[in-house]
């Protein structure tokens, strides 16, 4: 159990700064999930976390102690690396037991420390074998339990799960999770799959380009994006976004888009000059079929995807997609009837900033 | 077994043979001829006695007069058969030859001396391996010291060269510092210096640390080789980052990641550069011949050279330390050959 403080921490290679002064708490056993789009500095910012990376301004506090220049072994973390880096001339249990013996602990407590480990991730029947000769989980699973025998402060996850097929990452996230709560020890996750993210995160980090764009709990981000980027990230399929020009319609804001009309919001107008460019937001499965005398719209339909418990419906002009509940039946060129909810719409500034809602978008 | 079979008869033609099957195997007969031919005749010419070497024409294999001990004579006599004349077919063993004619005795009635004209006979030639070619190696010549000297050599000078260019591949493919690929550069550039234009400065060096006259004047000024160190770096960086990451995160020093790490996982490339440095150091001719003068610290490659003395050359000898010579470098061959192949193509030298 620690926590975690990183302060204006800035990374630059060469005079390019990767990661510009990023602030971030992390409480004692909390999970914490970086993600961002390949190239965004999620990988780089965890290994400067675990010291494998200089940092190049700012601090990074451990337990409240600053451990810039502390070698990563002393800082008492443990990671698990997107390739999990296992040693592949050792057998599965000198794989484990390496770490503790470098440490030169007494013979008897490695065993019992590797055992104990490799118990727990159900390992036992492997202690011989090469790395080689395991399946990817199995694999994933040593380098987890090589993380778990050091004991440390912390875990960090690089991508753990990026090499495994759908089915193995379902059922490894579901071990991860499990293992932060019987363990209870913080966890760092870096992922660029916001599945990952929403399953598995206590706070979700959205990085992009060296920068955090929100922090906050899943639904949080989900509910109330902060951004467009965070917005466009989270959630899938993505949300649709439709550009216009503000109007003011009773106290909060109507978005006027070229070929479809004015679509009412709740979100307040305050700051937002007449004429400049706006953007409307509204997540696919929050639109609803048929007509309601609010927001209505007709698009044609381009595509349809049936995957039985639920339809996704595709509209090329404008780009557009609609995800319902059930089997909608739907002919390519059909003319559907769809409303945009007021209290669902998001809509952001020309600088891609959310504009405060009344309703901040809690589940209805 | 079954495989070796199948790749030996392998055709092209089904059923008969295709003019590209004569051709491959025309092709692949003159190459083993060429290889294997001068080291067959090197082999079985080690066996044959001095005489039997100036024999003319040659024969291929160790042929020799054969001798037989006749009742009445202190030294076996050789056997020659008569080829004309009363005696026409019988078996005679040469007492003497006196011009033209020889006395002859018949092994199995040795007091009756027959006189047959010299061109009547033939000699009766028989297979024989003169392995005292190889005994006496040991009694007549230091072939002992000279063996222990070359062995000594090429075993230090082969570990400290591994030891040493594994150590600074490490360092130029693992770490990053300013500088490390002028470093590199420079190492490599050294190759395009030959030898022979730093035969006199080394020597100086050599003479003034008193390594004159010693092994380690032949084993130190060769162990840093540009080629091992590139060999071995190319390899190492094929060895992913994370894993020495991991490494640091698992409390192991730098030492450690080398030498538990970094070293285990270099193995084939290791190999490879083995099997070089075995044989550049056995082989080695030269600089051994500058920095050792006196006789008992010759390598083998020395002591054949001294062989061949300004009037005679014992030619038996010769050829029987020569195969001993070749047996060692084999060896090592055949045993790492495995990773050979593999070494260098995954070393990216071809």
């Amino acid at each position: 159990m620690a926590t975690l403080q990183l302060r204006r921490v800035v990374k630059r290679f060469h005079e390019t700064a990767v990661i510009h002064g990023v602030d971030l708490e992390a409480a004692e056993g909390e999970f914490v999930v970086f993600v961002g789009p390949s190239g965004c500095g999620k990988s780089t910012l965890l290994r400067m976390i675990c010291g494998l990376e200089e940092v190049s301004e700012g601090d990074i506090l451990i337990d409240g102690v600053r451990v810039n220049e502390v070698p990563p072994a002393r800082r008492g973390l443990a990671m698990v690396f997107q390739s999990y880096a296992l040693y592949p001339h050792m057998s599965v249990y000198q794989n484990l037991s390496f770490g503790l013996e470098n440490l030169r602990l007494p013979r008897a407590e490695i065993d019992a420390k590797v055992r104990e480990a490799a118990r727990m991730l159900r390992l036992d029947q492997f202690l011989e074998r090469r790395p080689t000769a395991l399946s990817g989980g199995q694999r994933q699973r040593v380098a987890i339990g090589r993380a778990i025998v050091r004991e440390p402060r912390i875990f960090l996850f690089d991508e753990p799960l990026s090499n495994l097929d759908a089915e193995l990452r379902v059922q490894m996230r579901g071990e991860i999770a499990q293992l932060h709560h019987r363990l209870g020890t913080n966890m760092i996750y870096v992922t660029h799959d916001q599945v990952e993210a929403m399953t598995m995160a206590d706070k979700i980090v959205v990085l992009r380009a060296g920068r955090i764009e929100q922090v906050g709990a899943p639904l949080e981000l989900y509910n109330a994006p902060a951004n467009q980027f965070v917005a466009g990230f989270i959630g899938s399929p993505r949300m649709n976004f439709l550009e216009g020009t503000p109007t003011a319609v009773d106290g909060s804001i109507g978005v006027v888009v070229e070929g479809i009309g004015t679509i009412r919001t709740d979100a307040s107008g305050e700051g937002v000059t007449e004429g400049a460019r706006v953007t409307l937001g509204i997540r696919p499965e929050h639109v609803a079929l048929g007509r309601c005398g609010c927001n209505d719209v007709s698009f044609d339909v381009a595509q349809s995807e049936q995957l039985g418990n639920t339809t996704t419906l595709f509209f090329a002009s404008p780009g557009f997609a609609v995800q319902v509940a059930g089997q909608v039946p739907a002919r390519r060129g059909e003319a559907m009837s769809l409303n945009l909810p007021p209290d669902r719409c998001h809509v952001f500034d020309a600088d891609g900033k959310a504009l405060p809602r009344q309703s901040k978008g809690a589940a209805a | 077994m079954t495989r070796l079979l199948a790749m030996l008869t392998a055709r092209r033609g089904r059923g008969h043979l295709h003019w590209t099957d004569w051709a491959s195997y025309l092709h692949l007969l003159i190459g083993l001829l060429l290889m294997f031919g001068p080291v067959l005749w090197l082999v079985l010419s080690s066996f044959k006695s001095e005489a039997g070497l100036v024999e003319f024409p040659p024969r291929l294999l160790p042929y020799e007069q054969a001798r037989v001990s006749v009742e009445g004579y202190q030294q076996p006599l050789a056997l020659f058969r008569i080829t004309a004349g009363d005696m026409k077919g019988r078996e005679l063993a040469e007492v003497r030859r006196i011009g033209l004619q020889a006395q002859m005795v018949d092994p199995a009635n040795p007091r009756e001396i027959i006189r047959i004209p010299a061109q009547d006979r033939e000699r009766v030639m028989r297979l024989h391996f003169a392995l005292e070619n190889y005994g006496d190696l040991t009694g007549r010549f230091a072939f002992g010291t000279y063996l222990w000297n070359s062995v000594f050599i090429t075993a230090m000078a082969t570990l400290i060269t591994l030891l040493v260019n594994s150590m600074a591949a490490f360092a130029l493919s693992k770490y990053r510092f300013s500088g490390r690929d002028a470093v590199f550069v420079t190492i490599l550039a050294t190759l395009m210096i030959p030898p022979t234009i730093i035969l006199v400065p080394n020597f100086f060096i050599a003479s003034a640390l008193g390594l004159v006259n010693s092994p380690w004047g032949v084993i130190w000024p060769g162990v840093a080789t540009p080629t091992g160190v590139f060999l071995l770096r190319q390899y190492m960086l094929t060895i992913p980052d994370e894993l020495i990451d991991a490494a640091r995160m698992d409390h192991a020093s730098e030492w450690r990641i080398y030498w538990r790490i970094v070293l285990p996982l270099s193995a084939p490339a290791l190999a490879v550069l083995a099997i070089f440095s075995v044989m550049w150091r056995w082989n080695e001719f030269l600089w051994p011949m500058i920095v050792l003068n006196r006789s008992e610290t010759f390598t083998l490659q020395l002591a054949l050279n001294s062989f061949q003395g300004e009037l005679t050359t014992s030619w038996n000898y010769l050829l029987a330390m020569t195969v001993l010579t070749l047996l060692p470098v084999t060896a090592i061959f055949l045993l790492l050959q495995r990773y050979i192949t593999q070494g260098i193509a995954s070393a990216g030298v071809k």
